[in-house]
């Protein structure tokens, strides 16, 4: 088990330290997302109370558009040179492999959300004050499951002739659950209206978390191997 | 040809000879909505064959993540074209009925959301199937997309429901005041008897095709080595 935690830590960490050196995942999926804000604001007239009200909508369409293609960056970045072979002859567990990608991933997703988000509730003038901690803890959900299921899809993407296109028409279809309970709890947080429909909806999300990181999990294996 | 399969083809065009029969002239014209409700009899069925198709999909999938044998592969690939001709066939047939019951001829409820989704899903899962240049690795990523895929379906029927929902509902083992002519629930059960007779006899000619046609690549491999 320790030897387990041990194994997960190293892969993050050998990707966190590529990261690091070229930066351009983190980078990219930034100016992607803050791109993506921009361009919806001309959909609706500023200050009105259409944006405000879609504006939970669009946050998470930043991410999870910033959020494909950091997903495939990064697994293209395993092919250059090999690094995917080489990780698979470690003496590593493969589903240890898909853990510690997740994780990576969330952490990438995540770093994003935490520089864009602020940015975003400020252009869109919205109120989070008392529910910043709800806020994370949505961001945070919403990311695990859609990594859960990212992580999986872009490894297969990446062995196809074209795996920019491949990911979003595999990954987006399929984690609509997780992205709808995830813009609906949103909403209703950002509306101030009933916390109970936000709790409601936060459950709906971890339940739909739990079913796709377990599903992915377990196919895993089947998709590494070579 | 085999006499199996001849006996399958005259079987289902004789079902579906019936069916049309049933959905024209046997079952009464709806009160209120009139002639158009008939197309109901083609669009239920439709929907049912695409759902069995692609839960043939994901079970052979399974099955072939096991056992890793070809025929496995290629029961899911050819159910999965079947599927998306039949899912394509919902998705005609009902914009036509709602145009004049509705009003629209799309609106977005939890039902047509996700029959729309699925019909993606399959398309990106044939799609796959082409985008693969290794043979048996393509197989093995399509099995595991097809079981996600389907998998994927009531978890988002669920979702979108609790989201909005104005589909009909089903009409049948509801509430007070559902329920059937029992000359309409005859002829739907027939025609989906009868759609679920042309499913199966198009998967098994298509079925049979991908065979002889994964049988000719090993023999044309064979020449040329």
């Amino acid at each position: 088990m320790r030897n387990g935690l041990r194994q997960i830590a190293t892969i993050i960490h050998k990707d966190m330290v590529t990261e690091m050196r070229s930066k351009d995942i983190v980078v990219s999926m930034l100016v992607f997302s803050l791109i993506v804000v921009a361009v919806f604001n001309f959909i609706f007239d500023p200050g009105s109370a259409q944006m405000k009200a879609t504006a939970p909508g669009i946050l998470w369409v930043a991410i999870i558009f910033s959020g494909n293609l950091g997903l495939s960056r990064s697994f293209a970045r395993e092919h250059e040179n090999a690094m995917m072979q080489g990780l698979l002859m470690c003496p590593v567990d493969h589903s240890l492999i898909f853990v510690a990608k997740v994780i990576g991933n969330i952490i990438f997703i995540s770093i994003v959300e935490a520089i864009s988000v602020p940015i975003m509730i400020v252009l869109f003038d919205l109120s989070i004050g008392a529910e910043f901690w709800k806020l994370a803890l949505i961001l945070l959900l919403g990311t695990i499951g859609f990594a859960g299921v990212g992580t999986l899809f872009s490894t297969i993407s990446a062995n196809t002739k074209s795996r920019e296109v491949m990911l979003p028409i595999l990954l987006f279809p399929v984690s609509i659950p997780v992205i709808l309970s995830a813009v609906k709890s949103t909403t209703y947080l950002l509306n101030h209206t009933n916390s109970d429909n936000v709790f409601s909806w936060i459950k709906i999300l971890i339940a739909f978390d739990v079913i796709f990181t377990v599903v992915c999990f377990l196919l895993y294996e089947y998709v590494l191997e070579e | 040809m085999k006499k199996s399969y001849l006996f399958l083809s005259i079987l289902t065009y004789i079902a579906l000879m019936g069916a049309l029969f049933m959905a024209f002239l046997y079952a009464p014209t709806e009160k209120t909505m009139g002639d158009v409700q008939r197309i109901f009899y083609f669009h239920v069925p439709s929907a049912w064959a695409s759902f069995v198709a692609f839960g043939v999909v994901a079970v052979a999938s399974i099955f072939f993540l096991k056992t890793g044998k070809a025929k496995w592969d290629i029961l899911a690939k050819s159910s999965a074209e079947v599927g998306v001709m039949f899912l394509t066939l919902v998705l005609i047939t009902g914009p036509l009925w709602a145009k004049p019951v509705w009003n629209v001829y799309w609106t977005w409820d939890a039902r047509l959301t996700t029959s729309f989704i699925l019909w993606l899903i399959f398309i990106a899962y044939l799609m796959l199937r082409n985008y693969v240049a290794d043979k048996e690795r393509g197989a093995r990523f399509a099995a595991v997309f097809g079981i996600i895929g389907f998998l994927d379906v009531p978890i988002v029927y669920m979702s979108i429901r609790w989201w909005r929902t104005l589909h009909p509902a089903p009409v049948m083992g509801g509430g007070e005041g559902s329920g059937l002519d029992p000359h309409m629930l005859q002829t739907l059960l027939f025609s989906v008897g009868a759609f679920t007779l042309l499913f199966i006899t198009l998967l098994v000619f298509r079925n049979r095709t991908a065979l002889l046609a994964n049988e000719l690549d090993g023999l044309k491999n064979k020449i040329k080595s």
